[in-house]
């Protein structure tokens, strides 16, 4: 794992890392996608394309052992703190291997070895469940954090007002991460919430920052220092990371819309622009500290561990339909 | 066997499993001065670490309890009354009781959630509700509905010490009720119903609350010659069939006395298993006793009417079972 450094860039090194991992979970996606529309999937999948900058930028400065919460768009999470790609793709094609052994699949990545709570079918319900996580992190003084990562249309549920309070009350070492993508699934962001949700933190007198979303390195810089704020047992801190939620709501989501629309082509060409991953290799190159030979070999590595996934998971056996009567109980049939 | 009331018997757990496991710990509101009493003292001895006030904020102690259980604790969230429940309901239903299996079986959530429930003392609407069948419905959590003090203690400790989620549904009425407690430390497993009262020709089940007036209720049945067997299961989830059915394979004749409103109620779960695997049994149609499809009214009179009383169990039992000639 990478330590943290707040105060000095990323390193080379780190910063190749942080590209790759972006890269990991763009390309992940980008084949969840064709397989979606190409219906082998057996459910839907709600895509984190365009907002790799905040997961990345984020894990990057936890330790193995943090905890994280994170959403129903919670592949980027699930990767960037170091989730298995194959067993993520395996869960998701709702294979015996998957990382859930099938019963959680695209909504339910969560992998406790790895301090991933899961993904959140229940928009919002990560929120409380950090801060429990936190809050038995404190009465053990493990040093360890609870990161949650949620939506702009999260913050408009009451239990983040609520779970603001009891962190900022107890000192609880959790770090709130409010990607705001501009969309509560298929409204627009502006239509459903007041004001500007950082000030909503800021009520609570806790260390706030508003970063664009769409920059890693902005991201990581502001992870770091709330991230060891956190730790350091100065209580929670808050996050906002200004992002573009390039995919729809969902997969397929034009045959529920029926014609209507919450966008338009030019908004989501305007962010394609701020692409998180282009404008980092873009920068890296500038810089001097990957030539494009360098992304390149990258960009095959992460096809590899892609191309790797996939086979793994159609070599997999199909989740084995009784494991539904051993797993609702520890030790009790349900 | 020492004298305790029911309070005291849940307070004696709560010692007992806080001072064998460091992991143990308590939150909700008003913990700390103990509304109830039954977690009186127990700041003084085991410090704010240990147990703790939370703010008034239930959906996102439910949440908490998850977390902290992730973390390693042994949760026991008190949500003072049932119909505070509703209120932390999400992670109750969407989070503690499916996350297991969402995980693939990664996660354990040792949580104990106790509550208070039941009407009968002008608490009205919103603090009288019994939620057993909403919590059985669920899937992933197990319900304790203790009677007594000694099954009250005994099953606590169960649930306390337990890898599953479990509510532990607090008899509201009958924390001054007193009993028979085993000296030493003891716990009752889950899904072991107990006979309270054993009988020939009528089985009577009665859930938590509704225990002290079936009792009432076999005795004055006694004295018309009808021996009425009075079973009570102790936990809902996991449920004693194999005990109901041998009760009722024995009688032939059921009354199920559940104070939940009666439209899916536990009483009616209960009655769907007698038919499906006692049918041939049955001597009679199966009774249930239970509180109509109405909110908790107010004035003691209202109440009264519609609340399941010894008088409402002798009028079912002898509905469908006449004292031998």
């Amino acid at each position: 794992m990478i330590q943290p450094t707040a105060d000095a860039g990323p390193t080379p090194a780190q910063s190749l890392a942080l590209y790759e991992r972006m890269l990991l979970i763009r390309r992940m996606e980008e084949k969840l996608s064709a397989d979606s529309a190409a219906g082998v999937l057996p459910g839907a999948v709600h895509l984190y394309i365009g907002q790799e900058a905040v997961a990345a930028g984020v894990c990057m400065q936890l330790q193995e052992t943090d905890w994280i919460t994170s959403t129903h768009r919670g592949h980027g999470h699930f990767l960037g703190k170091g989730g298995d790609p194959q067993a993520m793709m395996a869960e998701i094609w709702g294979k015996k291997t998957g990382i859930c052994k099938g019963m959680g699949g695209s909504m339910h990545v969560a992998d406790l070895t790895k301090g991933i709570l899961g993904a959140n079918g229940i928009v919002g319900g990560g929120l409380a469940i950090s801060v429990g996580a936190a809050f038995g992190e404190k009465l053990s003084g493990s040093g360890k954090v609870a990161v949650c990562f949620f939506g702009d249309g999260a913050s408009n549920q009451g239990v983040f007002m609520e779970c603001l309070n009891v962190s900022t009350l107890w000192e609880l070492p959790v770090v709130f991460v409010c990607e705001h993508n501009h969309f509560s699934e298929f409204t627009r962001a502006e239509q459903v919430t007041a004001g500007n949700i950082v000030d909503r933190a800021r009520a609570f007198k806790i260390h706030t920052a508003v970063v664009d979303g769409n920059d890693v390195e902005a991201v990581w810089h502001a992870a770091g220092t709330a991230v060891a704020l956190a730790r350091s047992g100065k209580g929670p801190c808050f996050i906002e990371a200004e992002t573009y939620r390039i995919k729809g709501h969902m997969e397929f989501e034009k045959e529920l819309l029926a014609g209507g629309a919450y966008r338009n082509q030019q908004e989501i060409d305007t962010w394609l622009a701020r692409d998180p991953i282009a404008s980092w290799g873009g920068k890296l190159t500038r810089d001097g500290i990957a030539t494009p030979g360098k992304l390149e070999e990258i960009a095959t590595r992460v096809d590899k561990i892609v191309a790797d996934a996939v086979t793994f998971s159609q070599n997999s056996e199909p989740a084995d339909p009784e494991l539904v009567f051993d797993l609702m109980f520890a030790g009790q049939k349900p | 066997m020492a004298r305790r009331r029911y309070t005291q018997a849940i307070n004696d757990a709560l010692f007992e499993e806080m001072e064998r496991d460091p992991k143990v710990i308590v939150f909700g509101e008003d913990v700390e001065l103990a509304i109830f009493g039954d977690t009186r003292g127990l700041l003084a001895r085991f410090g704010h670490d240990r147990i703790r006030n939370t703010p008034i904020c239930e959906a996102t102690l439910t949440g908490m309890a998850v977390g902290a259980a992730a973390a390693g604790y042994r949760v026991v969230l008190h949500m003072m009354f049932s119909n505070f429940l509703y209120t932390g309901f999400d992670a109750i239903a969407n989070q503690m009781a499916k996350l297991r299996l969402m995980t693939g079986g990664q996660l354990e959530l040792p949580i104990t959630i106790m509550s208070g429930y039941g009407g009968g003392r002008s608490n009205a609407a919103q603090h009288s509700d019994t939620p057993h069948s909403l919590l059985m419905n669920l899937g992933g959590v197990n319900v304790a509905v203790p009677a007594t003090p000694a099954d009250a203690k005994g099953l606590l400790k169960n649930a306390i010490r337990g890898r599953n989620p479990t509510f532990f549904m607090e008899a509201s009425g009958q924390g001054a009720t007193s009993g028979e407690v085993p000296e030493g430390d003891y716990t009752i497993a889950f899904g072991k119903a107990n006979i309270a009262r054993p009988g020939r020709d009528v089985t009577i089940i009665a859930i938590g609350t509704m225990l002290r007036p079936a009792l009432a209720a076999a005795q004055e049945l006694e004295s018309q010659g009808i021996s009425a067997e009075v079973l009570d299961p102790r936990t809902l989830v996991p449920l004693d069939e194999e005990a109901i059915l041998r009760s009722v394979g024995k009688t032939g004749r059921v009354v199920i006395v559940d104070e939940g409103r009666d439209r899916a109620s536990a009483a009616s779960h209960i009655a769907a298993v007698i038919a499906d695997e006692a049918f041939e049994s049955l001597q009679a149609p199966v009774k249930r006793v239970t509180v109509p499809n109405v909110a908790m009214p107010y004035a003691p009179n209202a109440e009264a009417r519609v609340f399941p009383s010894e008088e409402h169990i002798v009028k079912a039992v002898t509905s469908i079972a006449r004292a031998a000639a």
